[in-house]
This record gives structure tokens, C-alpha cells and sequence, in this order.
């Protein structure tokens, strides 16, 4: 204790060290593993050495340019959906769940008692040529005799959304859920119409959910290749089923570890520019504007 | 060499399944196992050593694919292995670990680069990928004593280009990629160009995305000689499938999951493994071609990897040489044995399987068929092609 009490300015570090112990181990000496093995050259029989192969990542642009482009969009379009879809639920549990709160934010996560791979699989019964979707949609001619839902862009697109809905809905309601009643009530008594509380006061607190919401769906599903394999065509692929195929069928792991680099760091960006165009005070804390 | 015990009917197998012309060679090359081993003056040394330390492990560990042995529908054990136990006393630890030759290499490639001992004491691997463990020395030679039975190996399938005394491998099962089709929806579909081009197949069509099933039986319609791969046979045939993947008739490329696109219908015609759907897809309107261009017939190969026990591995090798072990593990699992005198044995087991066409192929089945090029089949340059083409 003497230690401690003479070197007082440590302790932070001290309650800090275990946390940061574990991004060294697990983030870290890992990224730094993918980082060697990216500048590296070779193949499996005669051995991967480090070479600076900047080419790589040269490579890795100039010829999965389109993937990273897909991934973008479909990632992008599944978060909007995502925001869209969960908006209202989270908005709807928060406001007027009642007692029923903790069993409806169970029914929300409850797909996630069963695995990934096992709920993407259902999509394709849900979405399955011969099955009742694509019956009705045939029946309501709003899908040709002969066209299909499995194996499309639509599909994958609405594998990704549902797969990470909870990561949007989630966040949504914790925000929502703090938001103080009392200035609602105050903008309906200064004569504020529902709607325009809701977009004065409500909408703005919950910007923190809508932050958070949006990055823990648009990251993972950036990355996703699930979704386009098991519910896309080989022309929905996407950046992580490329970064899958270098890695495990090639074996070109100097190439694989470029390409999660690139992601990686595109990721940063997006998020940086994003964090940026929110307003990091707003992102974390949400003001009334 | 000369009184080699051959038939008639061994000799047109090796011939046509090999894809080689009957020429001397080849018929020096069909006893090629019996005086390989006679002709290594090291085999015998090391077969000495062994005998000196030949004692049976307490366990053996069995690495193998899914739905690959017989199980007992009722109590879910595996008779084979169970009898294996009582006879030798080893237990077995069967590990259905093998999902895909690449995905199970990946997952033990460093530890098998470092020297480790992976647990394993049998892997069965598909030909290519045995070849790849054999040439960088991941796997030790079998204790040939220990396997009187591999007599009863099907003389084609005797000695692979990659492994030509079979001194570290020795046949798994055996299965032909050919054409599933749904006969009601579509009929018959017997050629590769009606899955690539029939426009009322349009979207409704699946591949296999291991690249020697797929390319194998496209470089072999378009004429061109699959055993031996040339950069532009190889290069028109990517042609081709690329167009057909441009135009939407590819729908995917799959594993085993086309069994299921196939029986609920969103897959109308598919290439196929023989197993598959010998076992029985559960719907009737499903049927199964071998392709008159040409099928590939593959074989998944026990091997002993660095570390396992190569006298336990060698016994269990042994036991499943036996034609009645062989007859109850092919009643089961459908594919073709690689185990002479099965056929006469499998009545015992299931008489439904006696005369199964594709279980017990006939010459002329077998003359359609060919083994892929095991080198191209690990070319990284052919298959980062194919990754393209499939979309990754």
C-alpha cells in the first residue's frame, strides 16, 4: 500500500493494465501478424517470406474493387433497413411496452438463441422458389412466372438486415428509453404538435442509439460473407467471401491479410468521416436541438 | 511381374478409368503394387523396426467426413467400430471433423508445419489434398505387413500418379460427379452444354465449388483430355463457365448443400456426387446420370499423419479391407468401395444395394469416367481462376 499511496498518479494505469493487457494480446500482436504476413510473398509449397510486397495491396484495390464496392452498398442498404425496421419497434417498446417491456425485448433477441448460419439457412426456406413468399408474391403479379427472390440481390441484402437487427434495435431502445418524458411533455404544453415533438426533442435524444445502432450493423455486415453465400449468386459476393476464398481455398494468405487490412481500414475512414458528420459531442451524449 | 495376377476385367477397369491407353506400360503398371513393395530395399528395413515396437495404441483417432460410415439407425453406434474394438481392443474416437479438404488443411497446417502432433491417427483426405500432405511430408509411410487385406484393393485404383506403391495412402471410398436431375420439372438433362446453355435451366442450375469436379467434367466435354491439363484446355473451359455464370444460369456453386436446393426445387439440374443420391435424396422425381463425356470419379484416402500410430492406423487399414467389414460400411454409406469382393458380401447388409449401378459400376459406366489431374487440381494459379469465376 505504500507504493501506491506515494505514486498515487499510477493507479489509473494500475485498474487499466488487464483491460489493456488484452488489446495488446488479442488486438494487437494479431494485427500485427496480419500486417507481416500482408507484405509478404510466396506460396504454400515453397514457404511465405517477408518481401515489403506492397503489391498486395496494390492488387487488392485494383482487382476487388467491385467487391469492396458491393459490400459497401449492401452493407449501407441493410443498415437503412435496418434503422427503418427498428425505429419503430424500439420507439414502440420503449413508449409503450408497459410491463411487457422485458418479454418484448427478449422476443427481440430471441433469434439469437439460434445460431447464424442456422437463421440465414431458414431465409432460404422462407424465400425458397416453390415456397409461400414467393407463391403470393406470383399470386399479386408482383413477381414474373418464372422470376425468384432466393438467390438474389433482394436476398442477401435482406439476410444481412435481419441477421443484424438486434445490434440496431438494441441500442435504439436504451436510448429511447432515457429519454426524459418531461421535455416531451413540456413541447406539447409549449403548443408543439406530436410530430414535431417527436422531431424536436425525441428524435434528437436518441441520435446516441441511432450512432451506435448504425455502427455495430454497418461494421460486421461490411465484413459479412454468410449472407452472400448461402443467399446470393457467385455475381453477389462479397469482400469477406473474397478474403474466405484467398485465406482458405488459394491459400494466398499474403493477399488475404492485404484485403482485411483494406477493410479494416476503409472501415476506419467511413467511421471517422461519419463520427465527424454526426458531431462526436452528439453521437455520444445527444442534445436536444 | 509376369504372373501378376490380373483379369480380364481388371485390366479394361485400370485402362479406361485411368483414362490410359492398354499399352504395355500400362499393364506393368497394373501390378505396380505388388512389385513395389519387393522392389524397396528401405520398405523392408523399416517394415523390421516396426516389428520390433508393433503394439496396438490404447486409442485410435479417426478424422473423416460426414455420413461417411455405417451407423445404426436405432442405437446411433457404429458397427463397424464397435466390432473393430472388440476384436483388436482399441477404442476408436471417430471425428467427423472433414468438411472440406482445404478448410481441414488450414486448420491444422501450422501444427503440421511446426513437426506438432495433431491427435490424428487416420485423416482421410480426397486425392489432390492427399497428394499435397504427401509431397510436404505431413504423413508417414503405412505399415505394409500390418495389411495383408490390401490385396483386395481394386487394382485401378492401385497406383495414383501421386502415390504409386500406395506406400502412405490407401482408398476411403470412391464416387462419380455426374448430372442430378429433377425429371419433373425439366426431364432429362444428360450434357454438360443443356446445364450451361438450356434457357429453361436459366438460374435453375448449381456446380460443385471443389474445382477438380467442376472443371473436370467441363474440360472433358468440350474434348479435351482432363487427366492431363493444359493451360488452354483449361483456360476455354473457364471461358465457358464464366459466360454461363455472366449470363445467370449458374444459379450457385456448392458443396453437399445442392442435395437440398435439388429436393425442395429451387435447383432444377446440378452436378452431383454419386453418393449423394445412390443414399437417396427423399424425393422420387430426383435421378442421376453419369455423363457420356465424362464423369470424375475421385477417391478420399486414409493417410497417417505425422504423430499418429502407424501400426494401430495400419491394423484399422487392414480390418476395413476385409470385403464383409467393406460390404457393411458401403451398405451405408452408398459410395463406391474401393474393396474387391464387396459386391458378393453387401446381400448381407442390404439386399436393395446388390446391382446398384452406382455403388457397383459396370465397365461401361466406368469406361465414361476419369481421375482429374491431381497437379492441376493444386495449380494456385488454376485455382485462383476458378475462384473468380465462382465470384470470390
Amino acid at each position: 500500500m505504500h507504493f501506491l499511496h506515494r505514486h498515487r498518479g499510477l493507479v489509473p494505469y494500475l485498474l487499466l493494465a488487464p483491460g489493456l493487457a488484452w488489446l495488446a494480446l488479442f488486438f494487437l500482436v494479431p494485427m500485427y501478424y496480419l500486417g507481416y504476413t500482408s507484405l509478404q510473398t510466396g506460396d504454400l509449397f515453397s514457404g511465405y517470406a517477408f518481401s515489403w510486397a506492397w503489391e498486395n495491396y496494390s492488387d487488392a484495390f485494383s482487382l476487388y474493387r467491385g467487391h469492396f464496392a458491393r459490400s459497401l452498398q449492401y452493407a449501407g442498404l441493410a443498415t437503412l433497413f435496418a434503422l427503418l425496421i427498428s425505429y419503430p419497434l424500439a420507439y414502440w417498446i420503449a413508449f409503450r411496452g408497459g410491463r411487457w417491456k422485458n418479454l418484448l425485448l427478449l422476443l427481440v433477441i430471441a433469434p439469437f438463441f439460434v445460431t447464424y448460419l442456422i437463421r440465414t439457412l431458414a431465409w432460404k426456406t422462407i424465400l425458397a422458389d416453390q415456397g409461400f413468399v414467393l407463391d403470393v408474391l406470383r399470386t399479386l403479379h408482383l413477381v414474373g412466372e418464372d422470376g425468384r427472390l432466393l438467390a438474389t440481390t433482394t436476398a442477401v441484402v435482406a439476410g444481412i438486415t435481419y441477421n443484424y437487427l438486434p445490434f440496431m434495435a438494441l441500442p435504439l431502445y436504451v436510448s429511447l428509453e432515457q429519454v426524459d418524458r418531461r421535455l416531451v411533455e413540456a413541447a406539447e404544453d409549449l403548443y408543439a404538435s406530436g410530430t414535431k415533438a417527436f422531431l424536436r426533442v425525441t428524435l434528437p435524444l436518441s441520435v446516441p442509439g441511432i450512432f451506435a445502432g448504425t455502427l455495430l450493423t454497418f461494421i460486421p455486415a461490411a465484413g459479412d460473407f454468410i449472407n452472400a453465400e448461402l443467399l446470393g449468386t457467385p455475381r453477389q459476393q462479397m469482400i469477406g467471401n473474397v478474403i474466405q476464398s484467398r485465406f482458405k481455398e488459394v491459400a494466398d494468405y499474403p493477399q488475404a491479410a492485404a484485403l482485411s487490412f483494406v477493410l479494416i481500414a476503409g472501415l476506419l475512414v467511413a467511421v471517422l468521416a461519419y463520427t465527424r458528420a454526426v458531431g462526436s459531442e452528439r453521437a455520444t451524449q445527444g442534445t436536444v436541438a | 511381374m509376369i504372373d501378376c495376377p490380373f483379369t480380364r476385367r481388371d485390366l479394361l477397369r485400370r485402362g479406361l478409368v485411368g483414362g490410359a491407353a492398354l499399352s504395355l506400360p500400362g499393364l506393368l503398371a497394373a501390378c505396380g503394387g505388388d512389385g513395389g513393395i519387393e522392389g524397396q530395399a528401405g520398405q523392408t528395413e523399416s517394415g523390421e523396426e516396426t516389428t520390433a515396437e508393433r503394439k496396438l495404441a490404447q486409442q485410435l483417432v479417426f478424422a473423416n467426413w460426414t455420413f461417411y460410415i455405417d451407423v445404426n439407425e436405432k442405437t446411433k453406434k457404429r458397427p463397424t467400430l464397435e466390432k473393430f474394438t472388440r476384436e483388436t481392443g482399441v477404442k476408436v474416437r471417430y471425428v467427423e471433423e472433414v468438411n472440406d479438404n482445404e478448410e481441414w488443411f488450414g486448420k491444422y497446417q501450422a501444427q503440421l508445419k511446426a513437426g506438432d502432433d495433431i491427435g490424428r491417427d487416420i485423416v482421410v483426405l480426397t486425392d489432390w489434398m492427399a497428394a499435397r500432405m504427401i509431397r510436404l511430408g505431413y504423413v508417414q509411410k503405412k505399415d505394409k505387413e500390418a495389411i495383408p487385406n490390401e490385396q483386395n484393393l481394386n487394382p485401378a485404383l492401385a497406383s495414383p500418379g501421386w502415390d504409386p506403391s500406395r506406400d502412405y495412402s490407401l482408398p476411403w471410398q470412391s464416387g462419380l460427379t455426374g448430372i442430378a436431375f429433377n425429371k419433373k420439372t425439366i426431364g432429362r438433362v444428360t450434357t454438360v452444354d443443356q446445364l450451361l446453355t438450356d434457357p429453361k435451366l436459366k438460374g435453375k442450375v448449381t456446380m460443385l465449388s471443389e474445382m477438380p469436379d467442376t472443371m473436370g467434367v467441363l474440360i472433358a466435354a468440350q474434348g479435351d483430355d482432363p487427366t492431363k491439363v493444359t493451360d488452354d484446355a483449361f483456360d476455354k473451359a473457364i471461358g465457358t463457365l464464366q459466360e454461363a455464370v455472366d449470363s445467370g444460369q449458374i444459379r450457385r456453386f456448392t458443396g453437399n448443400d445442392y442435395a437440398e436446393d435439388l429436393a425442395t426445387g429451387n435447383v432444377w439440374a446440378c452436378l452431383a456426387w454419386s453418393g449423394d443420391i445412390a443414399a437417396g435424396i427423399k424425393n422420387p422425381s430426383i435421378d442421376f446420370t453419369v455423363i457420356d463425356t465424362g464423369s470424375h470419379l475421385w477417391t478420399d484416402n486414409m493417410l497417417i499423419p505425422n504423430g499418429g500410430d502407424v501400426f494401430t492406423a495400419s491394423t484399422y487399414m487392414n480390418y476395413v479391407y476385409d470385403p464383409a467389414v467393406a460390404a457393411e460400411i458401403a451398405a451405408y454409406v452408398y459410395y463406391i468401395t474401393p474393396v474387391e469382393g464387396t459386391e458378393e458380401r453387401i446381400a448381407e447388409f442390404d439386399e436393395s444395394a446388390v446391382g446398384n449401378e452406382l455403388i457397383f459400376p459396370t465397365e461401361e459406366t466406368l469406361g465414361k469416367t476419369f481421375i482429374f489431374d491431381a497437379e492441376a487440381s493444386d495449380n494456385p494459379d488454376y485455382k485462383e481462376k476458378f475462384q473468380a469465376v465462382i465470384g470470390a
